[in-house]
């Protein structure tokens, strides 16, 4: 199963290779992980995105505790947790005349916002769920897609439980 | 507030910790650190000869006094050869401190003279490990390295030190600090009570119940509380390769190791037990077998204090997190408030069943023969030691042998890498053993092949008058990899024989130590007793055994504990 661990960790040099080490050593997968400051300078904030079965889950959040840069963390997959997810994509689209159109109703339905244009391109942001950007990926063909940026999923639980020291 | 220099404070640091030796070996990027540790009176430096060396030797102090050990080595190819040893002690969770040098941090990244990613190489194999990038964080580091090394669950940790951090010309005001806290490290010392309160009704109502104990009963200083509880139940006990000696040999509940090269009862009482209670062991593949046949019929009672040995392969039913003494005089505690035991009928034919298998004697060898046999050599050693002594090993058959045969009746006393099993650990840990306990028995157990991995040692003994007796038993081969050719590729030798060896009896004389060469059954005693009469003479026994010995009770890999090899009794005659 998917799972999304969110992760406090020491704002220090080398904390996330101990992070991504301890995947590759242990041959566990990772799907997306995202990293950057929090408000307190001194702490970064990551979420993970992970699948694989209840016994490696356990593992993997246990080994994770494990590291000494990990100063807490949470797995937002676990049943008492609600959770919210969102991922943001940079997607630049090839725009000749006679695709415009097109291209700004499916952003409208996205929710998307067309932030750079030019003569031959348009540059649309979006966010969401994984699902929902996949979905917008989908709705244009192959050829017509020049470039994506994703930022990986970003996960918080809802509600007034939260994750600081 | 004095004012030092990086180096001082390392060397100032390393006094107020109290530590009494430092293992190390000197080079470009720690000159300044070796320049100041001059003036460091209390801090003993110990020349090994080769970096790896330093570790073990650190090691070894380590793990037979329960202090945190400590080396020093150079950058590069000092930090290096000095990976072997960190993943060794990784391994069995040993509180070690290595102080690495570093090349000066302006040129870090440009692949300067004798630089490595020293925080990047280590990592996988530290418990933590640090770049100091500013002599102002020097103390606290070290601080930190020591805390977290020999708390909770022990392990290396690596401070890597750029040459300029050490300059002796930059002085900063320096005061010890011998705790910190640490918001990111909080390790679980008590164990919850609700959790032993359920083990210990489990505990009672158990019907076929036996002990597996491992090494953190060791790290742990458990061994006391461990003998009084089993008192108490009157539990069958076996121990994992490195729990041996936490729990006495001779107790008559001890069935001996468990796992591939266990003993037969240990092995079948794991296999019909219906509460086993793990005791800071992690249920290693060593120990377990094949996972579908481990324990099938057996509740899963487990103490650790790192959750993540728990359900990591085995599922466990009653997890119970917390430091072995602590949890083991909780539930001691909750005994001495209740009568109740358990079912005296179903303990007797639990006893007698285990009595059962004790019968097949699946230790026994031929004693008749001419030849020295392994097991006999370690038997006669036990002896005139009085299983007194703090015995050392290296890795392969003749490890197996010490730990089978070697009947250890205290903690400390068995150091070996059981973990990484690493070939030539056996003689620079005697060095460290032997410093730390000057006036008492050490022995290397090892073999022609292990020895040969470190032999430069025999050097750092000379020098500083260490009387280790080193018992080699001498097969000829790298009798290990030749037992396994022997059952599973058709007794296809590949490489695994041991030529050109020295003549180790001129070998130990060239470095001033005594040798003596025993080639029969018959001399095998007096020698022992002559070698261990020369208090302060390191003696290098080399002892010419069966060659094609191996090392029975066998489980093969994918089988369970109830289908052991037993050695064939046509040996036996
Ligand atoms: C050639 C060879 C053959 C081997 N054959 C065997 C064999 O037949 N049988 C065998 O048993 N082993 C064998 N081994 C050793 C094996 O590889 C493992 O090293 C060993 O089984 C692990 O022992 P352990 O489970 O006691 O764990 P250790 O590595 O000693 O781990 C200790 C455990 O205790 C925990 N702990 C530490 N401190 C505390 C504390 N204060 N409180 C609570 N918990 C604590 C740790 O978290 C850890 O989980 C062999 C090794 C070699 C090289
Ligand atoms: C550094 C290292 N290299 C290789 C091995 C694999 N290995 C395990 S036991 C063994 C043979 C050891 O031979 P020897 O020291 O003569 O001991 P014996 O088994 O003959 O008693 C080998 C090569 C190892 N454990 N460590
Ligand atoms: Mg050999």
């Amino acid at each position: 199963m998917r799972h999304i661990i969110s992760i406090l960790l020491e704002n220090e040099a080398g904390a996330l290779s101990r992070v991504a080490g301890l995947f590759s050593a242990r041959a566990y997968n990772i799907e997306s992980l995202t990293v950057a400051p929090t408000e307190d300078s001194s702490m970064s904030r990551m979420t993970l995105v992970t699948s694989g079965s209840a016994e490696i889950i356990e593992q993997i959040t246990k080994q994770l505790n494990k590291l000494i840069d990990v100063v807490k963390l949470n797995d937002l997959n676990v049943s008492c947790v609600q959770h919210i997810e969102r991922e943001m994509m940079l997607i630049k689209l090839k725009a000749p005349v006679s695709s415009r159109e097109e291209i700004m109703r499916l952003s409208n339905i996205f929710r998307g916002n067309i932030i750079d244009v030019n003569d031959d391109t348009y540059t649309v942001e979006l966010t969401g769920t994984s699902e929902k950007l996949n979905a917008f990926i989908a709705a244009f063909e192959c050829d017509s897609i020049l470039e994506t940026v994703r930022s990986g999923v970003m996960g918080i639980s809802r509600g007034s439980s939260s994750l600081h020291l | 507030m004095v004012e030092l220099s990086g180096a001082e404070i390392i060397a100032q640091f390393l006094e107020d910790e109290g530590v009494e030796y430092l293992f190390g070996y000197p080079g470009g990027a720690v000159l300044h650190t070796y320049d100041a540790l001059l003036r460091a009176d209390s801090v003993k430096h110990i020349l090994v000869r080769h970096e790896q060396a330093a570790v073990h030797a650190a090691d070894g102090y380590a793990r037979s006094t329960g202090k945190t050990g400590v080396a020093l080595v150079t950058s590069g190819p000092g930090m290096t050869n000095a990976v072997t040893g960190i993943a060794t002690a990784y391994l069995d969770s040993i509180p070690l401190v290595v102080l690495t040098g570093q090349v000066p941090t302006s040129v870090i990244g440009s692949d300067a003279f004798q630089e490595v990613d020293s925080v990047g190489i280590s990592r996988p194999c530290v418990k933590h490990n640090f770049l100091v990038k500013d002599v102002k964080d020097i103390a606290e580091t070290l601080t930190k390295a020591f805390y977290v090394a020999s708390t909770g669950r022990p392990g290396p940790v690596v401070v890597d030190i750029p040459k300029d951090i050490t300059d002796p010309n930059i002085k900063i005001p320096y005061s010890y600090q011998s705790s910190i806290e640490m918001r990111s490290y909080n390790p679980v010392i008590k164990g919850h009570p609700f959790q032993i309160k359920k083990a210990v009704e489990v505990m009672l109502q158990a019907k076929k119940p036996v002990f597996y104990i491992g090494g953190g009963v060791v790290l742990g200083n458990a061994s006391a509380s461990l003998r009084s509880l089993v008192e108490r139940l009157n539990f069958p006990l076996t121990s994992t390769l490195m729990g041996l000696g936490a729990f006495p040999s001779s107790d008559k509940n001890f069935l001996g190791m468990l796992g591939m090269h266990g003993t037969y009862e240990a092995n079948m009482a794991m296999h019909e037990t219906d509460v086993l209670i793990a005791v800071g062991a992690r249920f290693d593949d060593r120990v377990t077998g094949h996972l579908e046949h481990f324990c099938p019929d057996a509740k899963i009672i487990h103490i650790d204090i790192d959750p993540s040995s728990i359900s990591k392969t085995v599922h466990v039913d009653i997890p119970i997190v917390g430091d072995v003494d602590d949890v083991l005089t909780s539930m001691l505690e909750l005994l001495k408030n209740t009568d109740q035991s358990n079912d005296e009928q179903s303990m007797k034919d639990w006893h007698k069943q285990v009595k059962q298998w004790r019968k097949k004697e699946c230790l026994r060898y031929n004693k008749k023969t001419k030849e020295i046999k392994p097991q006999y050599v370690i038997e006669k050693l036990h002896e005139v030691t009085k299983g007194d002594a703090y015995i050392t090993s290296d890795v392969g058959q003749h490890q197996m042998f010490a730990a089978q045969y070697y009947s250890f009746e205290e903690p400390r006393r068995w150091i070996n890498s059981g973990g990484l099993g690493t070939m030539g650990f056996g003689l620079p840990a005697a060095v460290g053993v032997q410093l730390a306990h000057l006036d008492q028995t050490v022995a290397c157990v090892t073999g022609e092949g292990s020895i040969q991995m470190n032999i430069q040692e025999l050097a750092t003994c000379m020098q500083y008058q260490l009387p280790i007796k080193i018992i080699n038993l001498n097969n000829r081969y790298l009798g290990m990899v030749r037992q396994w050719q022997e059952f599973f590729y058709e007794g296809r030798y590949a490489m695994s024989y041991m030529d050109s060896i020295p003549d180790f009896v001129k070998l130990a004389e060239s470095y001033g130590h005594v040798g003596m060469k025993i080639e029969t059954a018959d001399d095998v005693e007096d020698a022992l007793k002559e070698a261990f009469a020369m208090k302060d003479k390191l003696v290098f026994m080399d002892f010419i055994t069966t060659r094609e010995e191996n090392v029975y009770p066998m489980i093969s890999a994918g089988k369970g504990h109830h289908e052991m090899e037993l050695m064939p009794d046509s040996e036996l005659v």
